[in-house]
Formats: structure tokens, sequence, C-alpha cells
């Protein structure tokens, strides 16, 4: 085989090969869109996060705005401290809401924003002061059982 | 009679001891071997005809074999996963399934192991042959350093191509697996695409996927290389180094991926 053709095909498998990478990294990982560019840091305090995890998305009305970057445990006050990285593009007011909340039934845990009406916005490095922490299935039916039982014993009451 | 069993005995333990330390002999011969490859793998960039050359027969024509396997394994996870995650109701979660399982596990071992017994023993009966037939010593003889002309060119070549192969083995994967969670079973097109998007990370999934396959291509090439110019330069030999070849790089590869991967996914 000459060398043409040898380069040729060589050629076209490193073409081929890089493609294969490019889409890996562009169709497969979206690399494209989860590269935001500048980022503040805003940070929150939890009774309790959940299953939330480094790298989950911070939404505000759905949209995500930012994702968190770290996740660790205020050892005085027993909280959960999660640090946010925000799109320098998006500003919140000050009394914005965190709630962490579940993508689906199933779904993967991330923080929602819900904006207030504060005509102040956070600066970098603030602490947002309104928090609702996450949705534990435990206490929800816990919850519902108190509820039925003390629905049951007024009924009771009633009846006597 | 005591003296026989003695005998017996001493041999075995002399026989034990002579395959142990003739193993250690041998890594430390290939150790010694590879830093040799290195240090003479300037020819194999100066003169990069010669390792083009290697790219095309250890690249181009295993890009077949790693094309059809890459298809037909994303296309069975794509048949077992829909069996499964529908039974929990989340079907739409088959991209994330396929696409996850190519990158970070099957993509780089499957492709390496394929290359392992594709390209790889091709590799070492070539050069066990070279030897056997004295091509080696006769390039000694026209001063002409056999391990910068024949060994650097095709450990490079192996190292380029087993990336490269294992990104498309990947990407055909997940075609294999779109074929036949979205065409023929009928996943949403739609979630199968942004779910994946949304749990691949570029940087945990994907580099570390193309981490493994150059530590694979390094391990492949070693072994393949080594073992050809370690054979014994006769027909039984040049059989005995490719059988080598095959098993010794296909084990290497396993217990290296079970390393890399403790390393790299520790369940954060």
């Amino acid at each position: 085989m000459n060398r043409i053709t040898l380069d040729l095909w060589v050629g076209v498998f490193v073409a081929i090969g890089l493609g294969a990478l490019l889409f890996l990294a562009l169709k497969v990982g979206n690399l494209a869109s989860t590269s935001t560019g500048e980022t503040y840091v805003l940070k929150a305090n939890f009774d309790n996060i959940g299953g939330l995890k480094v790298r989950a998305p911070v939404k505000s009305a759905g949209v995500v705005v930012g994702r968190v970057s770290d996740i660790r445990l205020d050892a005085e006050r027993y909280e959960a401290v999660v640090t946010m990285n925000i799109g320098s593009q998006f500003r919140f007011p000050r009394d914005t809401f965190a709630k962490i909340r579940t993508s689906g039934l199933l779904g993967e845990q991330y923080i929602g924003l819900a904006v207030g009406g504060d005509e102040q916005v956070f600066k970098p490095g603030d602490s947002v002061k309104k928090t609702e922490s996450a949705m534990v299935l435990e206490d929800l039916v816990g919850q519902f059982l108190f509820d039925k039982a003390a629905e049951g014993k007024e009924k009771n009451d009633v009846n006597k | 009679m005591e003296r026989a069993m003695l005998d017996r005995a001493t041999s075995a333990l002399r026989g034990l001891g002579h395959r142990v330390t003739s193993r250690i002999w041998r890594l430390g011969f290939a150790s010694r071997f590879l830093l040799a490859t290195l240090l003479y793998s300037g020819t194999s960039f100066r003169r990069v005809f010669l390792t083009i050359r290697e790219i095309y027969f250890t690249g181009v024509l295993s890009l077949i074999i790693i094309l059809v396997s890459g298809l037909f394994v994303g296309m069975v996870l794509g048949l077992q996963g829909y069996d499964t995650l529908q039974r929990y109701g989340s079907s739409e979660a088959l991209g994330i399934l396929v696409a996850l399982s190519l990158v970070r596990e099957l993509g780089p071992v499957v492709s390496a192991l394929l290359f392992a017994s594709r390209a790889g023993s091709a590799i070492t009966a070539e050069i066990g042959l070279m030897k056997a037939t004295e091509q080696l010593s006769a390039m000694e003889m026209m001063a002409v350093n056999p391990i910068a002309r024949v060994v650097a060119p095709r450990f490079w070549a192996g190292v380029i191509s087993m990336p490269l192969l294992a990104a498309l083995f990947s990407a055909m994967g997940i075609f294999g697996g779109y074929l036949v969670g979205v065409q023929l079973i009928g996943v949403d097109e739609g979630s199968f695409w942004s779910q994946m998007q949304a749990s691949v990370d570029f940087r945990e999934d994907i580099v570390n996927g193309v981490i493994k396959s150059v530590v694979f291509g390094i391990i492949v090439s070693w072994i393949a290389v080594f073992e050809g110019y370690d054979s014994e330069p006769t027909a039984e030999g040049v059989s005995g180094a490719t059988t080598r070849t095959v098993v010794t790089s296909s084990l290497a590869i396993l217990a290296a991926d079970f390393i890399l991967t403790a390393f790299m996914f520790r369940g954060a």
C-alpha cells in the first residue's frame, strides 16, 4: 500500500475518532451549556437537605441558574450549609426563599429559588435567610398518621 | 526411600522458587524494556511515517470490529435497560443508563479487550517472527536500533489508537441504544437525550473514560511489544507469546480498570 492511501486512511481514522470524542463531549456530556461563565457564591442554611448532592442544579422558575458547589455541616448549629454558584447575570432580591425540591416522584433533588419583592439584591457571598428543608417521606407519613389519629379522636368526642 | 522423598520435596520447592523468581525477573526486564522504548521513541516522531503506518495496522484495521461490537453492545444495553427500567416506570432514564455505562466502563474496557485480541496479538506475532527470522539481529548489525525502528512506533501507534477507538465504541453504542430505545421501543426522544445530558458530566465521566482508555492503550501496547521482543525465536515460541499477550493484557486491563475506577468514582 503506498504512502498516500495510508496517510488518507489514518487521517480518516483520526478524524472520526476525534469526531466521536466531540460527539461525546457536546451531545452526551452537554459541555456547551454546563460551562457557565462568571458565577458568584450564595450560601444557605438548611435544617435537613435530604438527598441533595454537590453539582445539583439551582433553579428559579424551573430554569437552571446555578449549581450546588459545596455541602457541609455547621458543627455549632447542626445545620447544613449549602454553597451555590449562581451565574452572574442573575440577581435575586434579599427576601428570596431557597427550597429543596424534588423533580418528579423519584427524581433528583434541586434547590428552587422563589423570588420575593425586595428592592435590594444579594451580594456575592451573602446567605439566604429564608430556607425550606427537604421533604422527608418518613416525616410526612408520620404527620399523616398523626393527623388521622387526631381526626378519629375528634369524631369519637363528637359521638359522645 | 527417605532420600527419594526429600529429593522430591526439595525439587518441588526449587521449582516454585524458580517460577516466582523468573516472573519477577521478567517484570523487571519488561519495565527496563518500557523505559528503553520511551527513551528511543524520538525516531517514531521524527520519522512520523513509521508511526502512521502502524496506526493504520493497529487502529484503522480494528475499526470494523470496534464499530460493530459497539453498536451491538449499545443495542443490548437498550433492550436490557428498558426491560428493567420500565418496571419502575422510569424508562425515560434509559439514555442515562446507556450513556453512563458505555462512557465510564464498557467503552474503554470492551474496546481495550477487543484491541488486545485484534491488534495486540498481531503486534506480538509480527515482532516475534521478526526475531525468529533474525531480522532484528540484522538491524542491529546495520547499526539500526530495533527498539527505535520497530518497537517504539508500534507502541505509540497503540497508545494513540486506543482512546480514539474507545470513543468510537462509546459513540456507536449510544447510537445503538438510541436505535433500540427510541426508534424501536418508542422511549421519548427528547427525554432520552436531555436526561442523558443532565447526568453525564464532562469532567467526571467523559474525561475519566478517556484517561482509562489511554492507560489501557499503554498497558496493551507495552505487553504486546514486550511479549514479541521476549518470545523464543521458534514457531512454538511465537505462538506461545501471542497467547500470553492476549491473556496477560486482558487480565491487566480488568485489574487496572478496578484500580482506576476505585480512584475515580469513589462514590461521592
